[in-house]
């Protein structure tokens, strides 16, 4: 073992997931999060309030997450799912090698998809204030990155990993974290948003939640993420459709 | 080797076939009606998990847990502190019910619809479906109709709760069921929309967790998008392009709607105020429907048999 990225591996992933008109959806989310953003200066001009909230409520919350979880599960469910990861498992490859290859490929979406157009959709909303911009750029990558890991390790474990991931985002993040505050300790939403809270001084979307115990449990998110993903991974049991 | 007609002696094929007895079904065969009745039966089943494994009844069952739940507490709360809160009506309006519980309901139409119709295509049952007396038309339209009675039951089964808890903690009766009815058909509008929305999303891919997680992203994203203008246009006092932007997602759609028709209580910050608008609610509704049903009836006429 060399590298611990693949290019043959890294390849093959980005026709799995853009392969067929697969990757529209992709395309899809930030031309609509550009859009809105587009459509809510147009209606309420520079401010800076509903441009946090457009940023929150459609970018953080919803899309970014919805980026994750297709890249990462476009990445690595197919092959789970139709039994063709046996002939990659069979390779001389080391099963991080395989997990990592495929998280970059993630990751990249994330960057492409998600945290450059929240950088345009920033820019679009207040363009004399690149910090704000900058900023959600900056936690959708960390929060992107997180869900990512998340979604891998959920891809090996389970084969309905894209219902099981959906839920997990929209129940636990979305409606619980809305209603619960003490779900900010265990949410990687609310951990990018205190990232964003440091990068961006004027606006303040997190309460009660140190900006070092976001970085830390995002890191550690992805770490043991992606980790216990390749484990998972070095004893893997291929089983039929319910 | 020689065949045994080619065998030498032998002048004329002496093999006789014996009849013993065995019968062809002569009795009378069922049409296309009952196909189309019991194949509507098999999928409204198959939607809740009936008739499927174990782990695929979880997801169903367990979102129509979650949907009755918060009726079931609000009933309770009704029939605990009705004179100590002095009230005279359910606490949330039953057509604002689905709206609240979207999320649920999103899930549920997401997971089901690709269930129903992208395994047929990825497995390629439909070649049995189609072999059978019944035409493509018959096919997509009974699915459809199994995901809509399926997501109705599901939308519906909370507001019968609430209406007849609502009756027990002595609501007005005339009151209530004229409210009741009327969510009722918007719960009925809200699932076709719901069902053929997502149908159509899921016939587009024969890749069932792709499809479940572009239904999502359709339902998802959209009402996001909606909630988002019209929370800002109520604060920049723009009304009317919250109540246009209401047309772009079939909860606030079916929500403006039953505003328009029946005069329910509104559960978006801008609901239809004039008849234009509230005509505007009506033809999207029935354009979103029919264009779906289309797109779906297209879409099959390309799958090779």
């Amino acid at each position: 073992m060399t590298s611990p990225v693949s290019p043959t591996i890294v390849r093959l992933g980005v026709r799995s997931v853009f392969g067929r008109r697969r990757g529209i959806l992709l395309f899809l989310l930030p031309l609509v999060l550009v859009g809105l953003a587009v459509l809510v200066r147009v209606l309420v001009g520079d401010d800076l309030e509903a441009a946090s909230d457009t940023l929150y409520g459609l970018g953080l919350v919803v899309i970014v997450p919805l980026v994750a979880l297709l890249a990462t599960t476009g990445v690595l469910a197919p092959e789970i799912d139709d039994g063709s990861i046996a002939y990659l498992l069979a390779k001389p490859i080391s099963r991080h090698t395989i997990v990592v290859s495929k998280l970059v490929v993630a990751a990249s979406c994330v960057l492409l998809f998600a945290a450059v157009p929240m950088l345009i959709a920033g820019l679009v909303l207040a363009l004399d204030d690149p910090q704000l911009g900058a900023g959600f750029a900056l936690g959708s990558l960390a929060g992107g990155l997180a869900y990512c890991a998340v979604f891998a390790l959920l891809s090996v474990m389970t084969r309905h990993a894209v219902v099981v991931g959906l839920i997990y985002m929209l129940i636990w993040e979305g409606l619980l974290g809305g209603l619960l505050d003490g779900v900010r300790w265990l949410s990687v939403t609310r951990w990018a948003g205190a990232i964003i809270d440091q990068v961006t001084a004027e606006i303040n979307l997190v309460e009660g939640l140190g900006t070092v115990y976001a970085v830390v449990a995002t890191v550690i998110v992805v770490v043991a993420g992606t980790w216990l993903t390749g484990r998972k991974l070095r004893a893997f049991n291929l089983t039929g459709d319910e | 080797m020689s065949s045994p007609s080619e065998r030498p002696g032998t002048a004329a094929p002496s093999a006789v076939i014996h009849d013993i007895g065995y019968r062809p079904y002569a009795g009378p065969r069922l049409g296309e009606g009952a196909v189309a009745r019991s194949f509507f039966v098999t999928g409204l089943r198959n939607c809740f998990g009936l008739g499927r494994s174990g782990r695929s009844k979880i997801l169903p069952m367990g979102l129509l847990g979650l949907m009755l739940l918060p009726a079931l507490i609000l009933v309770g709360v009704l029939v605990q502190a009705r004179t100590l809160l002095g009230l005279d009506e359910h606490i949330v309006a039953y057509s604002t019910y689905p709206i609240t519980t979207q999320l649920l309901i999103s899930v549920f139409v997401a997971s089901q619809a690709p269930a129903l119709i992208s395994r047929d295509l990825r497995f390629r049952t439909i070649t049995l479906y189609l072999a059978r007396p019944g035409r493509r038309t018959t096919y997509v339209l009974v699915r459809l109709a199994s995901l809509t009675a399926a997501t109705a039951l599901l939308i519906a089964a909370p507001l019968l709760l609430l209406y007849v808890g609502g009756l027990l903690a002595d609501l007005p009766l005339g009151r209530e069921t004229e409210r009741f009815l009327a969510a009722l058909v918007g719960a009925v509008l809200l699932a076709v929309c719901l069902s053929c929305l997502a149908a159509v999303v899921s016939a587009l891919t024969i890749r069932r967790g792709l499809a479940v997680a572009a239904v999502i992203v359709v339902l998802l994203v959209s009402y996001t998008v909606v909630t988002t203008i019209q929370g800002i246009s109520t604060e920049s006092g723009n009304e009317t392009v919250g109540e246009v932007a209401g047309l772009f997602s079939p909860y606030t759609l079916i929500n403006g709607l039953q505003v328009f028709l029946f005069d329910s209580p509104a559960a978006t910050p801008t609901p239809p105020t004039s008849d234009a608008i509230g005509v505007a609610y009506l033809v999207a509704t029935v354009v979103t429907v029919l264009g779906a049903v289309g797109a779906m009836l297209a879409r099959f006429r390309r799958v090779s048999a």
